[in-house]
């Protein structure tokens, strides 16, 4: 019984807070906005935070994340930012379209706009709410409204800002749109960014977004994220997340594509405390594909669970799955992938793959594929396998003359390369492979260290 | 350079090694031949560093040294190279940087500088055009998709790459077509010299048509139960090993 009423206490408590600042919440934001909030604050309510009963939810626990006490943002605070921390941090340095935003605000001193194409629109998404309503009005929920998420419901109650990106019609942004999304608190902080990207017919974009703490506090984060992906667009999404042990986040991307679409995704996890990540394609027009990819690592007590639904709603479409994970010490991770195909979807085309390596005895992960079929002429795959490093590929290494240490490395790295060569950015491919070397070295969890 | 003294070994309880005696002197060549369970490739492991094994009695020096007291990646850079019977592929390690790695650090154990990626190169092709080998190996991932012909070629390969003193050729036969079996056994021939030393472990007499040994012994049982000249693989080829496997029950 106490759990119930802890559940409920989480959940009251979060709801009160928004009855509280409703008009701070209200104050500056579109009225677009704060329709969604009203309705969003009911199911979050109704819905409350997931426990383990929750079938979505059953191998991610967010009960002592929640129960933590943060500090949160409701207006913008977050001041200047110090760009020598920034590039202390392991946040790749590419050459591309750079904006910032901290604690999951626009940065004010972002001045992204000279170099891109004409027409492109690249900014805050609270300030682009209220001065273009037109850019977001048909966007804005038309995928997260839909989804039975609690913490969906909870980021639609509380957001206010985020990034916004527009790519008209036909114009293709050549080098990587770069989001660096810092988070810097002195004292622990809950974060809801809410972010919007419309790639409209024949774009192409390719974004690059880097999650990174700069101090040793505990986040929560929120964030949710709809990307439309318009007919005959080609949209990139890379995601690279380096945040500190002490953070808990739950990222849920919703991505709609239009017929002949592709979208090609990579969400690489390098360091943090607790991740969620929802990801769900809506193939909403035929022959488009996607790719969604990832890539984690996890040592001590971090836990990382992909949670992925890809929707076949038209037919003859295709999409490729391969999610890997590396897990080390008393880490853990899970993985659920569904594939659903309606009944109209014929010819379509659907591959999963989930591999994992388990570097320890106390390391546990938990997968589950899922193939949900009403079509009937369909080519769709699934498989899943956790295994230990190949003994009998490191004794031929060791017998080549290279030592233990090294040789794991070259199968861990080798195991991983496969998710990291699909990345369509050659420099961004590059740094990627230097960070995983990094990460399977132990420097960047070191960093995370010093910085405590 | 390699002596086996009263070698016992076994895998989760069962004696499979039961007493082996084996002394092999620089610019020898060794047949070992056997039925199959004999032992031949639990030796040859063994003598590589492959830790599955249980070693209950017995010793081996190698150059002076304790052998079973090194890892196996210490036993590689002090010379000793085993082709494996199946070699493992491994995706996503390409061939070239695997090697490079392996030729490095040979080259570090022995107090030398690494090579630069371009002496690397011209390593590489020169050892290459002695083997008559195509270029396409290399550029792949170790061992991914080759067949079983160029997965053994390739282990001859490396062991040119590295040079080794004593080289142990596990069944380096088996699977091979006869013209695979020639360019293996004239890379193994070209790579000899009087100061280095090979085993070929093999089932067969047709691989010591290609490379003549000096002695053939005949494991059966976990025991050596006999030694001769290249005349015994002629022997047994003949009587086959029945009549081993009868005259040591007898």
């Amino acid at each position: 019984m106490s759990i119930i009423q802890e559940k409920i206490t989480q959940t009251d408590q979060l709801v009160s807070l928004f009855e509280q600042n409703r008009e701070i919440l209200n104050q500056g934001s579109s009225p677009i906005l704060n329709r969604i909030r009203e309705v969003s604050i009911k199911r979050f309510a109704q819905a409350g935070i997931p426990g383990l009963k929750n079938e979505d939810y059953k191998y991610t626990n967010l009960k002592a994340a929640f129960e933590k006490s943060y500090r949160q943002e409701l207006v913008q605070e977050s001041g200047l930012i110090n760009l020598n921390e920034v590039y202390k941090s392991n946040i790749p340095e590419l050459d591309a379209h750079l904006v910032f935003l901290v604690n999951g605000w626009f940065y004010s001193g972002n001045k992204p706009g000279s170099e891109l194409p004409k027409g492109v629109v690249l900014g805050s998404f609270e300030q682009i709410a209220n001065e273009q309503p037109e850019l977001i009005q048909n966007y804005i929920n038309r995928q997260a409204g839909l989804s039975n998420d609690p913490f969906v419901a909870l980021n639609s109650a509380f957001a206010k800002d985020g990034f916004f990106l527009f790519v008209p019609k036909g114009v293709i942004i050549e080098k990587p749109v770069q989001i660096i999304n810092l988070l810097s608190s002195e004292e622990n902080l809950r974060i809801t960014q809410r972010n919007l990207v419309v790639a409209e017919a024949g774009s192409q974009v390719k974004l690059v977004v880097c999650d990174q703490t700069l101090t040793s506090v505990s986040y929560l984060v929120n964030s949710v994220s709809e990307v439309y992906v318009g007919e005959d667009a080609v949209v990139d999404v890379y995601t690279i997340q380096n945040h500190n042990n002490q953070t808990n986040v739950i990222n849920s991307a919703f991505y709609r594509q239009q017929r002949n679409s592709v979208l090609n995704t990579g969400t690489f996890i390098l360091h943090g405390g607790l991740t969620r990540n929802n990801l769900k394609v809506t193939f909403n027009g035929d022959h488009s594909e996607a790719n969604v990819n990832g890539l984690s690592f996890s040592d001590k007590k971090q836990h990382t669970d992909n949670f992925i639904i890809i929707e076949h709603a038209s037919p003859n479409c295709l999409s490729n799955q391969i999610y890997k994970n590396i897990l080390d010490d008393e880490s853990t991770g899970a993985f659920s992938g569904r594939i659903h195909v309606a009944r109209d979807a014929q010819q379509t085309n659907a591959f999963q793959r989930n591999n994992n390596v388990l570097l320890s005895d106390k390391a546990r992960m938990q997968t589950k594929p899922q193939l949900i079929i009403d079509a009937d002429d369909v080519k769709c795959s699934h498989g899943a396998t956790v295994g230990q490093i190949n003994e009998d590929a490191l004794f031929f290494l060791r017998a080549r003359g290279i030592g233990e240490k090294d040789a794991r490395m070259m199968l861990m790295n080798a195991f991983a390369h496969e998710v990291v060569q699909k990345i369509t950015i050659e420099s961004l491919r590059e740094r990627i492979d230097e960070l995983i070397e990094k990460r399977l070295n132990g420097e960047i969890a070191a960093k995370h260290e010093l910085t405590v | 350079m390699l002596t086996i003294k009263n070698l016992h070994a076994s895998v989760e309880g069962k004696e499979i090694l039961k007493g082996i005696n084996l002394e092999i002197k620089a610019g020898e060549v060794h047949a070992i031949m056997g039925p199959n369970g004999s032992g031949k490739s639990t030796l040859a492991n063994i003598l590589a560093g492959k830790s599955d094994y249980e070693i209950t009695e017995g010793e081996v020096t190698f150059l002076g040294e304790d052998l079973l007291e090194l890892s196996p990646e210490i036993r590689s850079r002090s010379g000793l190279f085993l082709s494996f019977q199946y070699p493992v592929e491994i995706p996503g390690v390409p061939m070239i940087s695997f090697l490079k790695a392996s030729v490095n650090e040979h080259r570090k154990y022995k107090g030398l500088e690494p090579l630069t990626a371009g002496e690397f190169l011209k390593l590489m092709r020169s050892k290459k055009d002695m083997l008559h080998l195509d270029t396409e190996l290399t550029n792949r991932s170790v061992n991914e998709g080759f067949s079983g012909g160029e997965k053994k070629k390739n282990e001859i390969f490396q062991m040119a790459m590295l040079e080794p003193k004593l080289s142990i050729l596990d069944e380096t036969d088996s699977g091979l077509d006869i013209d695979a079996l020639r360019i293996v056994a004239e890379g193994v021939n070209a790579l000899k010299t009087a100061d280095n030393a090979t085993i070929v472990v093999t089932h067969y007499q047709r691989l010591l048509d290609y490379i003549i040994p000096d002695f053939v012994h005949v494991l059966h049982n976990g025991r050596i139960v006999k030694t001769g000249g290249k005349e015994l693989a002629f022997e047994l080829e003949e009587k086959g090993y029945d009549w081993i496997k009868n005259g040591n029950e007898q």
